[in-house]
């Protein structure tokens, strides 16, 4: 007999045992067994023991492990579904047991910036624009792996664990890897698209939550739903502003990454950035609001990144540039707003 | 490391492999009866597989037929031969008498005939056919022919026409890891990947590999080259193969990457230009064709799965390789073709008539009498997916693991073939080539003074469009000399941060005090053209008398993000 299993039964490797973490695990497991590493060997013990992960009962088939080893050895396929600020590292220590037949999908929704030159995201020197760098480039530098594909959309963690129906892009520029990826989350419960454009996926996955912030302060001020429709729309419109400038196609902004994800963590309370928004909203300061936080709040650091590539472009983002001036420079929020609502005479589209 | 070591003193090495007749380049020839039956063969299964297992072969074949009459009567050549014409006559007869058929299941007879006597006339037309007796008379030949040539030209004087000041080592300078290459070239098939800027490149190069001591190279010459018997001699008995860029249709295109994949795997060290054609803009090259390029990752693959200990070219590696030049002759043709055809003109067949005798003399002539250097500066030879390779021919990763390549033909746990995936893998290899090439490029003093007094002189007419800006009046065209030697200092001195950061070279007359690099660059920028690039006036200010070659010699350092530092 072959000592080495059939690669349909090969394990799927999910790495962080976050919110979203554990929710594909399950999608997954429904198809192939799940290692589901955490860094933390205490909360794989506190798996193991109760089957529980983040308020989710874990599948059967889901296996907590602290052996990153393992993981990679026994897997093919690894979703890396970490904060954006441990990836990098996570990237580093996968590296010497990674091959070029891996392939990787990640779901990481911020930029990476560990070498951008700051102590802190409250650290005031400029941001080194030329550090800062998407997954995908992070994992293209550390390991060997080539076979990479990113995974974006609307998926706010709490539905998919509730069973709730959800759908999500995968993007990849080997037909592969979105293949793969599709035959091991296919569910009647979760639809896969797929797109070729890595790059526009990645962006607006990461500059959407920019606008969750900012949403969630809208409905702490009792602003009502014509002005999150507005915030969505010149949202959206920022985004790809950004997007172009930084060499991605504007297609991919109105998919499932791009408009699919904003409207729904811009009108949902699930969405971490959405509920920081809130709360600053109500007066409370960020150092305490992320100090409660059990996850990181992407949309902080991705902010004052996308106000940085914005003036180096010289582009028109006032929502950016007024969120900036709230979370940097203690703007009083409603300032921000009168100053967005004088803002001169626009086109409503222009692109 | 000082990048002064990099530069060989000496550039003649000891060959490699001293027995001609055991180069790979001679063994294809000397097997070319078996050569040319796996090649058809192999074509004709590709084709097949192109067509829906033949389902589709009619159309195929009635496309090609369709193509081949277009090329005849619209763009003919001195090439075509009357065989030719009635060879695509009778083609056509056949297929046309074929046409009236019930939807095929399997592949018809008749049309498989025509396919391979198709892919017959393509193969015998293509093929090179190397001869070591051309090649011993070639390699003493050219030698003697340059070194007199160098000294006549420059000595301005035939008096001096026996003098032995000047030798070919002066002039062209070789940048690089030569030894490696050697090394590498007996552990598998080198594939050497050089920019093209000149007719002058392919001359250049072959005379440079054969002071390298490395077996000679295959590669696809233009069939419009074969029209100089001289060249045609030549490069038809050196292994050049003959690429006809008219030809268009899918038989064509798979015949000849069918040759080039099957000579990589007996071993044939290949050289491709992958820029396709040369650099119209002057730009280094940007975007690659990923044909050729293809039929090397498809080896490679073909190569791991087959796993044949006896085969000599279990691994292929790329070498790229950047040629720098203070001017290039065809220069004012390539950037009027390149305008014409950004300016969105009517796109016009050129007649593609390559200089008779006399003209490619003058040629010579022309180069060898300018005394600036040519720069061929190679890069570290990397595997086909850009990581670097240690002297054993091993794929060694970031973290100095020795790769097995198999991993990357492997999916669902097991080695395939896969299309798309590969197509990927040959479109990374053409990002990497392009990402090297910048850092290879060797930097001349007329790269930086081109560079600065067009970017000074577009942002001081910053509302002027590029085809305005060339149409800029010759008194507006001045740039005071104090202003400019500031700017090319500061240029100067971003580019030897590159250097340091090992994404540039630099050519050693580009450190020290400025105005003598200048003076350096004025002496030796596009010096043989009638209006120069770049001069100084009467008063001792840089001027231009032709903007197009300003922008021509410019253009050689876009792409390394300079220009916000003007």
């Amino acid at each position: 007999m072959d000592s080495k299993p059939r690669y349909e039964n090969q394990p799927v490797g999910v790495l962080g045992a976050g919110n979203f973490g554990t929710a594909i695990s399950n999608l997954i497991a429904e198809n192939r067994p799940v290692l589901l590493y955490s860094r933390n060997p205490d909360a794989v013990e506190k798996m193991i023991a109760g089957r529980i992960a983040r308020g989710q009962q874990l599948h059967p088939d889901v296996t907590p492990t602290n052996d990153l080893a393992k993981v990679c050895t026994e897997s093919t396929l690894l979703f890396p579904v970490i904060a954006s600020n441990g990836f990098a590292d996570l990237m580093n220590k996968m590296a010497p047991h990674l091959h070029p037949h891996h392939i990787i999908i990640h779901g990481t929704k911020g930029f990476d910036v560990s070498l951008a030159g700051l102590e802190d995201i409250f650290d005031t020197d400029e941001i080194q624009l030329k550090s800062i760098r998407t997954m995908t480039e992070v994992i293209r530098e550390a390991t060997v792996v080539v076979r990479i594909g990113v995974i974006s959309g609307p998926n706010l963690a709490a539905e998919i664990a509730q069973g709730k129906p959800a759908a999500a892009v995968i993007a990849s520029h080997f037909d592969e890897v979105v293949r793969e990826a599709a035959e091991v989350l296919r569910s009647p419960r979760f639809r896969v698209y797929s797109s070729n454009d890595v790059m526009g996926v990645e962006l607006a996955g990461v500059l959407k939550n920019i606008f969750a912030l900012a949403s969630g302060m809208l409905t702490g001020l009792e602003m009502g739903e014509n002005a999150r429709a507005l915030l969505i729309t010149r949202g959206l419109h920022e985004m790809v502003l950004l997007g172009r400038a930084l060499g991605s196609d504007a297609n991919s902004f109105f998919g499932l990454a791009g408009i699919g994800d904003l409207t729904a963590t811009c009108s949902s309370e699930k969405s971490r950035n959405y509920r920081t928004g809130l709360r600053l909203s109500q007066g409370d300061s960020l150092k305490v609001v992320l100090a409660d936080m059990d996850e990181t709040v992407e949309g902080i650091l991705t902010t004052r990144i996308a106000y940085a590539l914005s003036k180096r472009e010289k582009l028109d983002t006032p929502i950016i540039d007024s969120l900036y001036q709230v979370l940097y420079h203690n703007k009083p929020i409603s300032q921000a707003l009168d100053s967005l609502m004088i803002h001169r005479r626009e086109r409503d589209i222009d692109f | 490391m000082s990048l002064g070591s990099l530069f060989q003193k000496k550039t003649e090495k000891p060959p490699v492999l001293p027995d001609i007749y055991e180069w790979p380049i001679y063994k294809l020839t000397r097997d070319r009866v078996s050569f040319m039956e796996e090649w058809i063969e192999a074509t004709r299964n590709r084709i097949l597989e192109l067509t829906d297992n033949g389902k589709n072969l009619h159309e195929e074949l009635a496309k090609t037929m369709y193509l081949e009459k277009i090329r005849l009567t619209q763009n003919p050549w001195k090439t075509d031969t009357e065989g030719e014409k009635r060879f695509w006559n009778q083609i056509r007869t056949r297929v046309l008498a074929n046409a009236d058929k019930s939807p095929i299941h399997t592949i018809d007879p008749v049309d498989a005939e025509i396919l391979e006597d198709i892919i017959h006339t393509y193969a015998y037309e293509i093929r090179g056919n190397f001869k070591p007796q051309a090649y011993g008379l070639a390699s003493q030949i050219l030698p003697i022919l340059f070194h007199r040539l160098l000294n006549t030209a420059s000595a301005r004087n035939m008096g001096r026409i026996w003098s032995n000041k000047h030798t070919m080592d002066e002039r062209i300078r070789v940048v690089g890891p030569i030894d490696e290459i050697r090394l590498l070239s007996t552990k598998g098939t080198v594939i050497l990947l050089p920019t093209h800027f000149s007719n002058l490149d392919s001359i250049l190069i072959g005379y440079v590999l054969h002071k390298m001591g490395l077996p000679a190279y295959l590669y696809g010459a233009g069939l419009n080259l074969f029209t100089n018997p001289i060249l045609s001699y030549f490069m038809g008995n050196l292994g050049a193969y003959k690429i006809d860029r008219r030809k268009k249709s899918d038989i064509y295109l798979e015949t000849l990457k069918s040759y080039s994949r099957m000579a990589l795997l007996r071993g044939g060290h290949s050289l491709f230009f992958p820029g396709g054609t040369r650099s119209r803009s002057g730009e280094l090259e940007k975007h690659l064709k990923l044909g050729l390029l293809g039929t090397a990752i498809d080896a490679q693959r073909i190569a791991l799965t087959r796993n044949d200990p006896e085969a000599p070219a279990n691994k292929l590696f790329v070498v790229p390789l950047v040629l720098g030049y203070h001017f290039v002759l065809e220069a004012p043709s390539l950037i009027s073709e390149y305008l014409k055809s950004t300016g969105k003109e009517k796109y016009f067949i050129n007649p593609q008539v390559f200089p008779g005798f006399l003209s490619s003399f003058k040629f010579l002539w022309k180069f060898f009498s300018a005394k600036s250097e040519v720069y061929l500066s190679f890069g570290k030879p990397y595997d086909l997916f850009g990581n670097e390779v240690d002297t054993e021919g091993n794929s060694i990763d970031k973290h100095s693991r020795k790769l097995d390549l198999r991993s990357y033909f492997i999916s669902r746990g097991e080695m395939r073939p896969d299309t798309q995936r590969d197509a990927e893998y040959t479109r990374m290899l053409g990002e990497f080539i392009t990402e090297r090439y910048k850092c290879e490029n060797v930097v001349l003093s007329s790269n930086i003074i081109s560079f600065v007094a067009f970017q000074m002189m577009q942002k001081k007419f910053h509302r002027l469009d590029l085809y305005g800006l060339l149409r800029l009046p010759e008194e507006d065209r001045m740039i005071p000399y104090d202003r400019f030697a500031q700017k090319c200092q500061e240029i100067r001195n971003e580019v030897l941060c590159l250097v340091e950061a090992h994404k540039a070279r630099a050519a050693s007359h580009l450190y020290g005090d400025i105005h003598r690099l200048i003076k350096h660059g004025l002496l030796n920028a596009g010096i043989y053209h009638n209006q120069k690039a770049i001069m100084l006036d009467n008063n001792g200010d840089i001027s231009s008398e032709d903007m197009n070659l300003l922008f021509y010699y410019h253009n050689r350092l876009t792409g390394y993000g300079l220009e916000t530092k003007i």
